[in-house]
C-alpha cells in the first residue's frame, strides 16, 4: 500500500480528453494530502506521445494492440492488474462513457469502495460529489483501502492538469488480453447538419420544460426573430423533437456562444459542462431552485409560454 | 431470448429536495418518486427488441412505494413478467449492496441480455449495471443508444462525446447500460395500465441481506452554495421580456 494517486487517462482517437487533465488537477489536491505522487495510467498502442503534457510525477504506460481504442473489457483487465500490483491510495476515473464503463467492474472485481460524481476535493481529503442533477452535494471521506473515484468536470480547469514539462514514462507489461467478449467494429461519425452549434454566437436552447414537440416552434420563432440558432438538452433530442446535431451536452456538442438562452433547462451537470464556455448564460425556468441559475448571469422564473412569445413579439417590433 | 430489465424509482427532480434531520440523506417523506429516466429507456429498448425478435421481457424493481404502478406501466408497454424485490431499502439502499443481492436473483432468471439505465441521478457509489455484470461474469458496455441482436451477440451503438458513436459487438449473455432507446419511451393510456392491474400479477422475491460494504459513508449532504447566482429578472413575463430586450441590446446581439 502506498499513498500515490493514480489517474486513468482517457483519450479518444489520438486526443487526450479534457477530463484527464481535470483528474490530474484533482489528483494533485489528493496527493498533497496523502503525501504521495500523482501517477498517470496511459493505455494505448504507440500512444506514448499522449503523455507529453500530462501534469503528473510519473506515467505508467501499457502498450498493446487491443488497447488501441477504448474497450471496456480490455481496460478493466489491464487496470485491475495495475491496481492490484501497485496498490495506490486512490484511482481517479472520468465520470464519462469511458470511465464509468471501466470503474464499476473494477470495484466489484477487487472489492474496492467507489465514490462517484466527485466534483472537488476539500481539506483532509473530503470528497464532494454532485448528485441529483446538481441539486444536492454529498461529502464523503476518502474511503479505505484503495478509493476508486469518478470525477465530474466543474471543480478544476483542464489547464491545471497540463504541464510544459514531459513527465517520465515507464512502460509496463500488459496482462494477457485474449478472449475479449467486446469488440469495437467501427466509429460512426456524428451526423452532419446545416449548422454547427459549436460555432454559433447566439443559441436559443430548449429543455424538458418545453413540454412537447409543437412548442419547439416557440423557440424557433424567437431564434428567427433575433438571428440565433435553436439547440436542445438531452430530453428534447431523446424525444426526437430536434436532431442529434442540435444536442448540447456530454454526448453532444460543447458550445461557447456569446449568448446562451436556456429555456426550460434545469441545468443538469451533463448539460452544464458543455455550456460553461458561453460568455453570458440567460435562464428561463419556473423552478427557482434549478441549478441553471447557479451558472447563469441572468435568470427569470417567468413562465416560458408567456415570456418567449412576448419576447419574440418585442424583438420583431424592434427589428421591424 | 430472455431479457431482464432491473429498474429503480428515483426522486423527481422537479420537486423541491430537502435534507433529512440526520443531515446525511434526502428527506424522503415528501419526495415524489418517478422511474429513473435511463431505466425508462432501458424498458423501451427491451420492448423494441421483443417486437423485433420475440424476446421475453422481465422488468424487476425494488419493492418500495410506487413500484406496482411502475411495473404495471411496464406491462402495458409490453413487458411479459413483473417482479418486485423485497428488502430493507431504507438503511442499505446503495448500489454496492443492491448489486450483490440482485445478481444472485437475476442469475436464477437465466438472462441472455440485461438492460438497465446507464446511471441514475442519485447514484453516489457508481451505477449498478457494471457491478451486476461483474458478479454474473458478463461483459458490460454503457452509454448505449441502439441495440441489435445478431445470433449469439448484440451489436450496440456506444456514445462518446461530440456525437461520435462506437459500434461494438458484445457476446451474449451481456449487460448493457442504456443511455437512450432507439425511440422515445412510448406513451400508454392509463386505461391500459388499469387493465394490466386486473390481468397481470407481480411476483415477489426476497433479496438476501443487504451488505453495504464498499459504499461510501456520507458525512453530510447539502444544497450547493449559490455564491454566483444569476441576477434575477422580473417574474412577470411582460416585464422580463422588456428586461431581456435591454440585455440583448447591451450584449450587442440585438
Amino acid at each position: 500500500m502506498n499513498q500515490d494517486i493514480f489517474v486513468a487517462v482517457e483519450h479518444l482517437r489520438g486526443k487526450v480528453s479534457d477530463i484527464s487533465y481535470i483528474m490530474l488537477a484533482a489528483a494533485h489536491d489528493l496527493a498533497q494530502n496523502t503525501g504521495g505522487k500523482v501517477v498517470a495510467l496511459l493505455l494505448g498502442l504507440n500512444a506514448q506521445q499522449l503523455a507529453g503534457n500530462l501534469n503528473a510525477d510519473q506515467v505508467l504506460y501499457a502498450d498493446h494492440s487491443l488497447l488501441t481504442d477504448f474497450n471496456p473489457e480490455a481496460y478493466q483487465r489491464t487496470l485491475i492488474g495495475i491496481i492490484d500490483e501497485y496498490k495506490p491510495r486512490a484511482v481517479l476515473f472520468g465520470h464519462t462513457s469511458i470511465g464509468t464503463d471501466t470503474v464499476g467492474c473494477i470495484s466489484a472485481q477487487l472489492g474496492l469502495p467507489l465514490v462517484s460524481s466527485v466534483r472537488t476535493i476539500e481539506a483532509n481529503n473530503k470528497l464532494i460529489s454532485q448528485i441529483c442533477g446538481g441539486k444536492i452535494m454529498a461529502e464523503c471521506n476518502l474511503p479505505e483501502p484503495i478509493a476508486l473515484i469518478t470525477l465530474v468536470p466543474g471543480g478544476y480547469k483542464p489547464e491545471q492538469g497540463q504541464s510544459t514539462q514531459s513527465p517520465p514514462v515507464t512502460a509496463i507489461p500488459v496482462q494477457v488480453l485474449d478472449g475479449l467478449r467486446i469488440l469495437l467494429n467501427k466509429y460512426i461519425e456524428p451526423e452532419t447538419s446545416d449548422v454547427d452549434i459549436s460555432k454559433e454566437p447566439l443559441l436559443i436552447a430548449v429543455g424538458r420544460g418545453i413540454q412537447n414537440q409543437d412548442n419547439i416552434s416557440l423557440a424557433e420563432e424567437l431564434a428567427q426573430a433575433i438571428g440565433g440558432v435553436v439547440c436542445a438538452s438531452r430530453p428534447v433530442v431523446d424525444q426526437g423533437w430536434l436532431p442529434t446535431s442540435r444536442l448540447v451536452g456530454k454526448s453532444g456538442s460543447t458550445v461557447k456562444p456569446k449568448v446562451y438562452l436556456a429555456i426550460g433547462i434545469s441545468g443538469a451537470p451533463e448539460h452544464v459542462e458543455a455550456i460553461t464556455g458561453s460568455d453570458v448564460i440567460i435562464a428561463i425556468n419556473t423552478d427557482s431552485a434549478a441549478p441553471i441559475f447557479n451558472i447563469a448571469k441572468y435568470g427569470t422564473t417567468a413562465d416560458l409560454f408567456d415570456l418567449v412569445p412576448a419576447l419574440t413579439e418585442k424583438i420583431k417590433n424592434i427589428k421591424g | 431470448m430472455n431479457i431482464i430489465v432491473p429498474v429503480k424509482l428515483v426522486p423527481d427532480l422537479v420537486e423541491e429536495l430537502s435534507i433529512d434531520a440526520s443531515g446525511t440523506a434526502l428527506d424522503t417523506a415528501w419526495l415524489r418518486m418517478i422511474i429513473n429516466e435511463f431505466d425508462d429507456h432501458a424498458i423501451e429498448q427491451a420492448i423494441l427488441l421483443k417486437e423485433k425478435t420475440g424476446a421475453q421481457v422481465t422488468v424487476l424493481s425494488m419493492n418500495i412505494e410506487g413500484v406496482d404502478d411502475l411495473l404495471f406501466a411496464a406491462a402495458a408497454r409490453g413487458a411479459d413478467r413483473l417482479i418486485k424485490l423485497n428488502g430493507d431499502f431504507v438503511n442499505a439502499s446503495n448500489n454496492h449492496a443492491l448489486a450483490r443481492a440482485m445478481a444472485t436473483l437475476i442469475q436464477d432468471l437465466k438472462p441472455d441480455l440485461i438492460l438497465t439505465g446507464v446511471q441514475a441521478h442519485n447514484d453516489l457509489d457508481g451505477s449498478i449495471g457494471p457491478r451486476i455484470s461483474n458478479y454474473l461474469g458478463m461483459p458490460y458496455v454503457g452509454y448505449i443508444s441502439g441495440v441489435n441482436i445478431s445470433d449469439d451477440k448484440v451489436i450496440v451503438r456506444k456514445e462518446y462525446p461530440g456525437g461520435l458513436i462506437g459500434e461494438m459487438q458484445v457476446s451474449l449473455p451481456a449487460l448493457l447500460g442504456i443511455q437512450a432507446a432507439e425511440q422515445p419511451p412510448r406513451y400508454v393510456a392509463i386505461s391500459k395500465v388499469r387493465q394490466m392491474m386486473k390481468t397481470m400479477s407481480i411476483e415477489e422475491l426476497d433479496l438476501a441481506t443487504l451488505d453495504s460494504m464498499g459504499a461510501p459513508v456520507v458525512n453530510r449532504m447539502f444544497q450547493p452554495e449559490t455564491t454566483e447566482r444569476a441576477t434575477m429578472l422580473s417574474e412577470n413575463a411582460e416585464d422580463a421580456a422588456n428586461q431581456l430586450v435591454n440585455i440583448f441590446k447591451e450584449l450587442g446581439v440585438l
